[in-house]
Order: structure tokens, then sequence, then C-alpha cells
């Protein structure tokens, strides 16, 4: 700025210490530590031992960090679409004319504000296999409905549901943001050139979202990579280790088995799944964009 | 004299007008459909939390209870310090929220304005924390709380997240976009730095801080991993893990109008807030998404 000397260290100090002491002992530092641990063996009680590559060797071999890694890739598998799909069709319905756009809209992402823990009880109760409202409904139709949480087969496809009913106001309205800046005089040429409405969604509108669409789904990834609560919540990794996800063994074997060196090989490894997804989407994106 | 002849349709306008019609009513349906599943769960919650225990577990289930009563928001508070919890939330989300707004701005400011080395790979470094998963940071971070004494302490869930990577990058994108010449014109006329970044820069950053604040607040409220690791006192507990707590505290048959009670009160303030404050909320989630 305009001061000199002294009195220009002292601003510099006053505006940036704060910030700087923070951020170095509650995020830089702890990262570093992590990244040291990763490569130690250690139980809280005797100093950490140097274990080198054996925490990494470790977790390749580990079956529970390998089904707890392909029930989170089931989830991702099974979650992101259709929550970027829905989220597409919802948005792009809600661009339009309709009556009560902005309820309808503040409805949609009301689930969004709503704290995961809250919404894993209220679904685990409305999936209740007897008394919830869901079976109940279904017995309506004629339908049986599954044991839902209870049943090994049907707990994750319960947490994804719930995930889906959450998250849908999410993506609506990152889109809805990105929609706004899709000029309605190009849906007027492309009519006046012929297309169909279908057309007109499928070549206007959706390759002028690509910006908003990969940044819905840049975050929808890397949260589903570190999803946690609802499943805390709703099963607790059951029925019979059924719905194990990483961070859920992360916890574990920090907090319960004291193998903190472990447990941080665990999250750098998560770190790569993370940083790999980033990595790959921006990339599709500027191949994507023109 | 001129003959009238009948106007030609223009191209641009379809023929398939009326298809267009029921095509919107259609759309217009779905809509509606898909507000009432998500709707419908906040009714249940709410239906539920009004029941008498006998009335919980009829069959075939009822939407709108007999004989609503408030039963059970008295039963939940005597067997557990709910309203504590609800104060605690409050306190950690504004003390939270708060910490973030002067950290974020004093140094948004500083990235954004002053000269000093090494200043853009310090905010490049802090920029890349915003892709390390909390799960990295979640250990260390926990050994140096517990050294710092504030297990089972509410300092514990306030200090380490006044510190935000996030909110450091918003305020200093937004004070990136304002014209230099304010704080030129502050200076001549004898301002202090801290004196112009107080008196004239902070008062038009209030979008910018109420976007930040919101989305600092909500993230507070509804946090729940950090809390469960830290604190184990119910005294001390914040709503989320107040409620996944209250699930166990009751034996056998889980008292679910007693569950959804507390579920009600620590989903109806953050509804409030998001009521009151739309604009913010959405601008919180949807900042970094429109790349400048």
């Amino acid at each position: 700025m305009y001061e000199r000397g002294l009195k220009r260290r002292l601003t510099l100090a006053l505006f940036l210490g704060p910030a700087l002491i923070g951020i170095g002992v509650f995020l830089l530092g702890p990262i570093v530590a992590s990244f040291v641990l990763a490569f130690t063996s250690w139980d809280l009680l005797t100093p950490p031992r140097w274990a080198g590559l054996s925490n990494f060797t470790r977790l390749l071999a580990d079956p529970e960090v390998r089904s707890a890694l392909s029930h989170t890739l089931t989830f991702i598998v099974l979650y992101v679409p259709p929550v970027m799909l829905l989220g597409l069709v919802v948005a792009i319905a809600l661009n339009r004319n309709v009556p009560g756009r902005g309820l309808l809209r503040a409805v949609y992402f009301l689930p969004v504000v709503t704290s995961w823990v809250a919404v894993a009880l209220v679904w685990k109760w409305l999936l209740n296999p007897s008394y919830g409202l869901l079976n109940n409904l279904l017995a309506v139709v004629g339908v049986t409905g599954p044991a839902w949480l209870f049943d090994p087969r049907f707990a994750m496809p319960a947490v994804i549901l719930t995930s889906l009913w959450k998250d849908v106001g999410f993506v609506m309205t990152i889109l809805l943001a990105g929609l706004q800046n899709v000029p309605e005089e190009l849906h007027e040429a492309a009519a006046i050139d012929g297309a169909t409405e279908f057309q007109q969604t499928r070549f206007v509108t959706v390759p002028l979202l690509a910006p908003a669409i990969f940044f819905a789904l840049t975050i929808s990834l890397i949260n589903s990579f570190q999803v946690f609560d609802q499943v805390y919540v709703m099963t607790g990794g059951g029925p019979a280790g059924a719905t194990t996800v990483l961070i859920e063994r992360i916890v574990k074997n920090a907090f319960s088995y004291n193998a903190m060196g472990y447990a941080a090989a665990m999250s750098w490894a998560l770190f790569v799944l993370v940083f790999a997804t980033s990595f790959v989407l921006t990339r599709l994106q500027r191949r994507w964009s023109w | 004299m001129v003959t009238r002849t009948a106007p030609l349709p223009l191209a641009a306008t379809p023929p398939r007008r009326r298809s267009f019609a029921w095509k919107a009513w259609l759309t217009f349906g779905l809509l509606i459909l898909g507000a009432a599943v998500m709707l419908m769960p906040f009714l249940w919650m709410i239906s539920t939390s009004l029941k008498p225990e006998g009335a919980v577990l009829a069959l075939p289930p009822r939407l709108v209870p007999e004989s609503p009563t408030l039963q059970a928001y008295r039963d939940v508070a005597q067997s557990f310090p709910l309203w504590r919890a609800l104060g605690n939330s409050a306190l950690v989300a504004v003390l939270t929220t708060l910490g973030q707004l002067v950290v974020a701005s004093t140094s948004g400011y500083a990235f954004a304005r002053f000269h000093f080395r090494g200043r853009d790979a310090l905010f490049s470094l802090i920029l890349a924390t915003l892709m390390v998963p909390f799960a990295v940071t979640m250990t260390p971070l926990f050994i140096i709380v517990k050294t710092l004494g504030w297990t089972n302490s509410l300092l514990g869930l306030i200090v380490p997240a006044m510190f935000s990577a996030f909110g450091i990058f918003l305020m200093r994108q937004f004070f990136l976009s304002l014209p230099k010449e304010l704080e030129e014109a502050a200076t001549l006329d004898g301002c202090s730095t801290f004196g112009t970044f107080a008196r004239v820069m902070l008062p038009l950053s209030g979008p910018a801080l109420a976007t930040l604040g919101v989305f600092a607040f909500m993230a507070s409220w509804n946090n729940f991993l950090w809390p469960l690791l830290i604190v184990s006192d119910q005294n001390l507990m914040t709503l989320p893990l107040a409620l996944a707590t209250l699930q166990g505290v009751y034996p056998g048959q889980t008292q679910w109008n007693l569950i959804m009670a507390g579920a009600v009160v620590s989903v109806l303030p953050m509804i409030l807030v998001f009521l009151l404050a739309q604009r913010w909320v959405v601008a919180g989630m949807t900042a970094g998404s429109v790349k400048g």
C-alpha cells in the first residue's frame, strides 16, 4: 500500500497475521503432519516408528479397505449419474416460465440446507420396513417393499435414494445459475432454423451449460468419495458390513484402533482418488469446451 | 384501394401451438409431483413429532395426527439436553461465522491489494488446501486440539473452523473486483490503510460478507463429523451430534416421535435462515461455479 517501513509491516501483520497463524496451525500444519504420519506406525502410546511404505502396501491388501472402497464406488456409480440427470431436468424445467417458479425452486432446495443427520433419521423412519411411510405406500399399490436398511442387498440403495432426494436441489441450483448465462436469442435462432425443443436443449442449452455441469459433477464426485454422515446415522456400516465406506474406515482406524499412521495413509489414498478425479474432469472439460 | 390479404403465418411461430400447451402442463404437473416428493419427508417428520406415543406405530400410518400434542418435545427435553444443544449450535455457528468474516475479509483484502514477497505463492498454497479432504487433516487436527485442551469444549468446535480457505478466496475475488480509485481517494484524504479498509471497503462488501456469512453459518450448523470426534459430553453437543446420540438413548424400540421432535428442532432454524436469506444461500452454493 502507501505506508512505508515499520508501519507498513505492522499493517501487513495486522491484516494477515491472524489468518496465517490459524491456517498454519489448523490447516497447513495438520496436512504436513498427516503426510509424515502416513509413513509411520503410531498407536498414540509409544513414540511413532518409521514404517516406510508399509502402511500403503498393507492398505492394498486389506480386505476391509477393499470392501469399503467397493461400497464407496458403488455409491458413486449409482448416485452421481442420476443426481446429475435429475438436477438437469429440474433445472431446465424451472428455468421456464412456470407458475410459482420461485417457490418451487425453494422447495427443491429445502433438503440441501437441512443437516444430514436430521435427513438420515427422517429417512430411516420413512424406510422402516413395517411402520414406515414408504413401504405402506408401496403396499397400497400392491408391492411388498423390502426391509431396506435391514437387508444387505437394499441398504446401500436406500442410502443412495436418500442422498438423491437431498442433493437434487444442489445440482439444480448450480445449473440454474449456469442457465442464466444462456442467451434467449440462441434458442430463437435455433427455433427459426427448425430445431425441435429437444434438439434445442441437446444442441444449444447443454453445450453452453458445460462449465456449470462440470462444476456440479466435480463437487458431487468429490463429496461422494467422502460419503459418511448418512451411512453413519442410517446403517452404521451395516447390515453385516454391507455399507462400510472409506471415511468410516479412516475414522475407525484412527479413533477406535489407534492406528494413526495407517489412518493417515488411508486418507492420502483418498486424496489421490479425489485429486485424480478432479484432474481428469478438468482435462475433459478443456477438450470439451470450445 | 388496397386489397387486404390475411397476414402470412410467420415461419417462426410453430404450428403446434396446442401440443405446446399440453407439454407445458405436463412439465408443471411433474414439477408439482417432484415438489410433493421433496416436501413429504418434512411433513412426515413434523407429523410424527406431534403424535402421542401410542399413535406412532399405528397402521396404516396417518399423515395428519388425530390428536396432535407437544408431548414428544417435552419428553425428549426431559431425557436429553436438547434445548442446550440448540443453544450450543447457535453459539458455535454465530461465533464461527463472525470469526470467518473477520479472518477472511482482512486476509482476503491483504491478498488482493498488498504487495509482499511470496504473496501469490502463499495464496496458491492456501487455495490448494481446498482440494484436501477433511479426512486428511482430521487426525493431526484432533491431536492439536487435544493438546490445547479443547476437546469437550465449544472452543474446539469454533476456533479451527474460523480459518477457511474458501472464505479467503471469496473475499479476495470480491476485493479484486472493486476499483482501486476508491482507496486512492481515501488515502489522499489522509486515511490509514486500516481506516480505508474499515470505512471505505467493508461498507461496500455487504454482498460478499452476506454470501460467506450464510455459507459459514450453514456449514457450522450442519457439521457432524468434527463434533463427533471431539465432543462426548452431552451438555456440549451441537444439534446434529445430539440427534445422532439421541438415537441410542432409548433402549428397545426406537421412539420415533421423540427423535422426530429433535429433528424438527434442528431443522426449523436452518429453514428459517434459508427463507430469510435465500439469495445469499444460493450465492454461497454457486460461488466459484460461474467462472469469470
